[in-house]
């Protein structure tokens, strides 16, 4: 099947939900000086890829399954409850709820006639990956391309935060994206077919810093990105 | 090496807790060494050095309605080497009633050079239980890179998700030791607790910005989780 537009658009960073305003948790890893230059930016992103990427690919994946299911509403509140209680930290829950709101705007604006009324919104918004799932089955995307547009958006937005936190040559950032693209790749294709599984099964990777950085990042009062 | 060990507590009718199962096989054994008040109190005895990869170790508890049973290990367990290919695994697997405590407060597991190892916690908490879970792991041991270990919990209160966590280090972790996952500590660990009569605690970074306190989504329970240069310090970030 030939990728469509409608995969780069919703890819794009100039998507309008809101993305540039965060840098998944690399401004928090910047402040506590661990994240310091290219090598240790590449490696920041390839530890992100290989945990948060995993793990809001394929509930991102299980999404765009769902939307497609009988007992829909039944399975996303499900695939809420999971994906909460892999999302230790509150600020990363409600950083994960304020950017489904966003994209939720955006979706609603861009296609008005798909339902997104049976998203659990209980915890102040829908997850980003849930919301992500069902725009993208809306937008016709296969669950492949919903998968890699997740774990592409992960990396993505963290790397050109490295450009404005450190002052990064884009150049060289960006080839540190082409180094990470097989990367990519291998994780929306481990998203996907996990997402075929039951959600209790579904990707639980943690990483210990995300969520420390994440508190540590909510109490700051002046910062450059909302997470 | 197989071994299965079952461990079944139930209230004594006298206030305190009597330990109606008690059994296991080498490496795997399980003495009752006391109480602290209504606390029964077990140890984990390894009766062997590993796990060694090719091993497989489960453990099974019971707690019911009334008792409470505190579980130790004697010493650190090292996953080590063992057959090419195979794969050590050490599952606990607990079932925790209304109104019965389990606290699990283990010695590290220590991921050694070249291991292939699994740890698996599977709990199910009935609304109203109490719960401690303690999981420390070392990457390696003195000066050492670890090999691969995976640590994998599971936690359900009232059937419903609580806790999902894979932390996966080694080779075969992309980034696991670098500023996104662990920033180069050897070791990491998580504490919880959840407690019926008690809400989570707000969120709390220790100023050192290596541990905090998470408040869950899924009931009343919080969630230390920490990482430090050396096995003491992580245990005194996750001290119940």
């Amino acid at each position: 099947m030939t990728p469509s537009t409608l995969l780069l658009l919703l890819a794009d960073g100039r998507f309008p939900a809101g993305a540039h305003a965060h840098s998944g948790g690399l401004e928090a890893a910047v402040g506590a000086g661990r994240v310091t230059d290219l090598a240790t930016l590449a490696a920041f992103l390839r530890g992100r890829l290989a945990t948060a990427g995993l793990v809001g690919a394929a509930f991102a994946a299980a999404a765009h399954r769902a939307a497609g299911q009988p007992d829909r509403a039944g399975l996303l509140a499900l695939l809420d409850a999971e994906l909460d209680a892999r999302t230790a930290a509150e600020a990363l829950r409600r950083v994960s709820r304020r950017q489904g709101r966003a994209l939720l705007r955006a979706g609603k604006a861009v296609w008005p006639t798909a339902g997104f009324a049976d998203l659990p919104t209980a915890g102040g918004g829908p997850h980003q990956p849930l919301v992500l799932g069902l725009l993208s089955a809306a937008a016709g995307l296969t669950r492949p391309e919903t998968a890699l547009t997740a774990a592409y958006q992960t990396v993505t937005g963290a790397a050109s935060a490295g450009v404005r936190l450190l002052g990064l040559d884009p150049y060289r950032v960006q080839a540190l994206l082409v180094d990470l693209a097989a990367a990519c790749d291998r994780t929306a294709a481990e998203a996907d077919r996990a997402a075929g599984e039951p959600p209790w099964r579904l990707p639980a990777a943690a990483a210990p810093l995300a969520d420390i950085h994440a508190e540590v990042h909510a109490t700051w009062e002046v910062r450059l990105f909302a997470s | 090496m197989r071994a299965v060990a079952r461990l079944v507590a139930h209230p004594d009718g006298r206030g305190g807790t009597r330990l109606t199962e008690l059994a296991g096989e080498p490496p795997l054994l399980l003495r009752r060494t006391g109480h602290r008040g209504p606390v029964a109190e077990v140890y984990v005895v390894g009766a062997a050095a590993g796990p060694l990869a090719g091993d497989d170790l489960r453990l099974e508890i019971e707690v019911t309605t009334g008792a409470a049973v505190r579980v130790h290990t004697v010493a650190a367990s090292v996953a080590l080497p063992g057959r090419v290919g195979a794969t050590s695994r050490m599952m606990v697997s607990a079932r925790v009633h209304p109104g019965a405590a389990l606290h699990w407060l283990p010695e590290q597991t220590v991921a050694a050079a070249g291991c292939a190892h699994l740890a698996e916690s599977r709990v199910e908490v009935a609304e109203g239980a109490t719960l401690t879970w303690r999981d420390e792991l070392i990457c390696g041991r003195h000066a050492e890179e670890p090999g691969d270990a995976v640590l994998h919990t599971v936690v359900d209160l009232a059937g419903r998700p609580l806790l999902r966590q894979t932390l996966a280090v080694g080779p075969q972790a992309p980034g696991w030791s670098g500023p996104a996952v662990l920033g180069g500590a050897p070791a990491t660990g998580s504490l919880l607790v959840l407690h019926p009569d008690r809400p989570a605690d707000p969120p709390w970074v220790h100023p050192g910005g290596t541990a905090a306190r998470l408040p869950l989504a899924g009931g009343p329970a919080t969630l230390w989780t920490a990482t430090a240069p050396d096995a003491h310090t992580l245990r005194s970030h996750l001290e119940p």
